[in-house]
C-alpha cells in the first residue's frame, strides 16, 4: 500500500475490493437487516458514518496507543460512536431503531469498523483513514442495499414500503415468494453475488484446495 | 424448571445464532474450513457466553436499567445509554481473564483453544446473545441458561458446516463459485433446514 489516495481508498472498496465479498468483513448485520429496503440503507449510513469517524480518531492517536493495549482502545472508540448512532437514532427515527433492534449495537462488534481501524488506520494518517472508512462504508452499503432490493422486490412486492408489484391478497397478479424474508434466502442471494462477481473480476476466485485430475480410464462403462 | 427447558431448547435450535440470527458470522465463514479448529473455537463460545451473558445481566439489572440504581439512594437514574460501552468492556476483561486463568491452570485447555481466545471478544454472537438478554428483559437465570444455549447452538452448527467443507472440498465447484460463495449456499441450506425447528416449543 504505497500509494495512498483519496480516490482509491473511496472508490476501491466498493467493486473491487468490497468489504463482504472480498474480505469477509461485517457479514453478521448484512444478512439480518436486509429484508427491507429502508432498513438496509439506515444501516449503511451508520455503519459508514462509524467506520469513517472511527477510523479517523483512531489515525489521530494511533502514535499514541500502546500496542498491547489496542484494541481496547479502539473498541473504547467504536463503542462511543455507536452510542451516538443509537441515540440520535432513537431520538428521531425510534420505529427504525426498534426494528433494527440489537444490530445497531452490533456495530461494534462488525468486523469491517474493527477491521479497517486495525487494518487501515493504525498505518495511515486521519484524512485518508476517513475517506477509507467512508469507502468502506459505501461497499457495504452497495451490498445491503442490491440484496434488500432483490429481497423486498420479490419478497414482498414492494420497495420502501410502496407496493411495486401488486400482490394477489390485495387483488393483484404477484405471488410473493415468501421464502425471501426468511433468513436463509439472504444467504443464496449473497452467495451468488459472490459468484457473479468472481466470474466477473476473475483474480478474485478462489485457487481450488485440490484438482480434479482427467479422468483415465476409457472404458469404464 | 420446565420454562428453563424450553428456553435452552429455543436458544440451541429455533433462535440459533449463527443460522437464525446471523450473529457471528464472520468467524463462523473464516474458521470453519476444519473440523478440529470448529471444535475449539465452538467450546470457546460456549464458555464465554455462559459467563458473560449471566455478568451482563448481572450489571445491567443492578446498575444500567431505568431504576436500577434505587439501592444507592438514586432512584431515578438510568444509565442505560452506557450499556453499549459497559457489555464490550465487561466481554473484553472477562475473554482476558479467563486467557490468564486457563494458561495458569489448565495450560492443556489453553493450548487448545489458542488464538480463538481473543478473537472471541470481536465476535458478535457474544455481544449479540447480551443484547437479546437485555432486549428480553431476562433474569439471571433465565440468561445463565439463555448464555449457555445461544454458545451450544452456535457451536453446533459451526462443527456441523465444518464437516460439510471438509467433503465439499473434493467437490468440483464452479469456479467463480469456490471458497467463499459455494459456503454462503451451503449455509444458506442449513439455514433452511433449522428453519424446520421453529414453531417446536415444550
Amino acid at each position: 500500500m504505497s500509494d495512498v489516495t483519496i480516490k482509491k481508498v473511496l472508490f476501491e472498496p466498493i467493486i473491487s475490493n468490497n468489504p463482504i465479498a472480498l474480505q469477509i468483513l461485517g457479514i453478521c448485520s448484512a444478512l439480518a437487516v436486509t429484508t427491507s429496503l429502508k432498513l438496509s440503507i439506515v444501516m449503511g449510513i451508520a455503519v459508514s458514518l462509524v467506520t469513517a469517524c472511527s477510523s479517523f480518531a483512531i489515525a489521530l492517536v494511533r502514535s499514541q496507543i500502546p500496542s498491547s493495549i489496542r484494541i481496547i482502545v479502539q473498541m473504547v472508540i467504536i463503542a462511543s460512536l455507536v452510542i451516538v448512532v443509537d441515540q440520535i437514532l432513537r431520538a428521531y427515527a425510534y420505529e427504525i431503531s426498534k426494528q433494527l433492534s440489537v444490530f445497531v449495537g452490533l456495530i461494534i462488534t462488525n468486523c469491517i469498523v474493527m477491521g479497517r481501524a486495525e487494518a487501515f488506520a493504525m498505518q495511515n494518517g486521519p484524512v485518508v483513514s476517513f475517506f477509507d472508512g467512508i469507502g468502506n462504508g459505501l461497499g457495504y452499503s452497495t451490498m445491503l442495499i442490491s440484496v434488500a432490493f432483490i429481497r423486498e422486490l420479490l419478497g414482498a412486492g414492494k420497495l420502501f414500503g410502496v407496493s411495486i408489484l401488486p400482490v394477489i391478497n390485495d387483488g393483484g397478479w404477484y405471488q410473493p415468494n415468501g421464502l425471501l424474508l426468511l433468513p436463509p434466502s439472504a444467504f443464496f442471494i449473497i452467495g451468488l453475488i459472490i459468484w457473479g462477481l468472481r466470474t466477473w473480476k476473475k483474480n478474485q476466485a478462489e485457487a481450488p484446495d485440490f484438482k480434479l485430475s482427467a479422468h483415465k480410464v476409457k472404458e469404464a462403462f | 424448571m420446565e420454562h428453563y427447558l424450553s428456553l435452552l431448547l429455543k436458544a440451541v435450535f429455533v433462535e440459533n445464532m449463527a443460522l437464525a440470527f446471523f450473529l457471528g458470522m464472520c468467524t463462523f465463514l473464516a474458521l470453519s474450513k476444519k473440523i478440529q479448529a470448529a471444535v475449539g473455537l465452538g467450546i470457546a463460545v460456549v464458555v464465554v457466553l455462559t459467563i458473560t451473558v449471566p455478568v451482563n445481566n448481572l450489571i445491567y439489572q443492578n446498575v444500567l436499567k431505568e431504576g436500577a440504581l434505587a439501592w444507592a439512594g438514586y432512584p431515578n437514574v438510568d444509565l442505560s445509554f452506557l450499556g453499549l460501552l459497559t457489555y464490550i468492556g465487561v466481554i473484553a476483561a472477562i475473554v482476558q481473564i479467563l486467557e490468564m486463568v486457563l494458561d495458569k491452570y489448565f495450560p492443556d485447555l489453553y493450548n487448545a483453544l489458542g488464538v480463538f481466545l481473543p478473537l472471541i471478544t470481536v465476535n458478535c454472537a457474544i455481544m449479540g446473545a447480551s443484547l437479546f438478554m437485555v432486549e428480553r428483559d431476562y433474569n439471571f437465570g433465565e440468561s445463565l441458561v439463555y448464555g449457555f444455549g445461544a454458545g451450544t447452538g452456535w457451536a453446533f452448527a459451526i462443527v456441523v458446516l465444518a464437516g460439510i467443507r471438509e467433503k465439499l472440498k473434493y467437490s468440483d465447484v464452479p469456479e467463480g463459485l469456490r471458497g467463499l460463495g459455494i459456503t454462503f449456499i451451503t449455509v444458506g441450506l442449513m439455514s433452511l433446514g433449522f428453519m424446520s425447528f421453529s414453531g417446536i416449543s415444550l
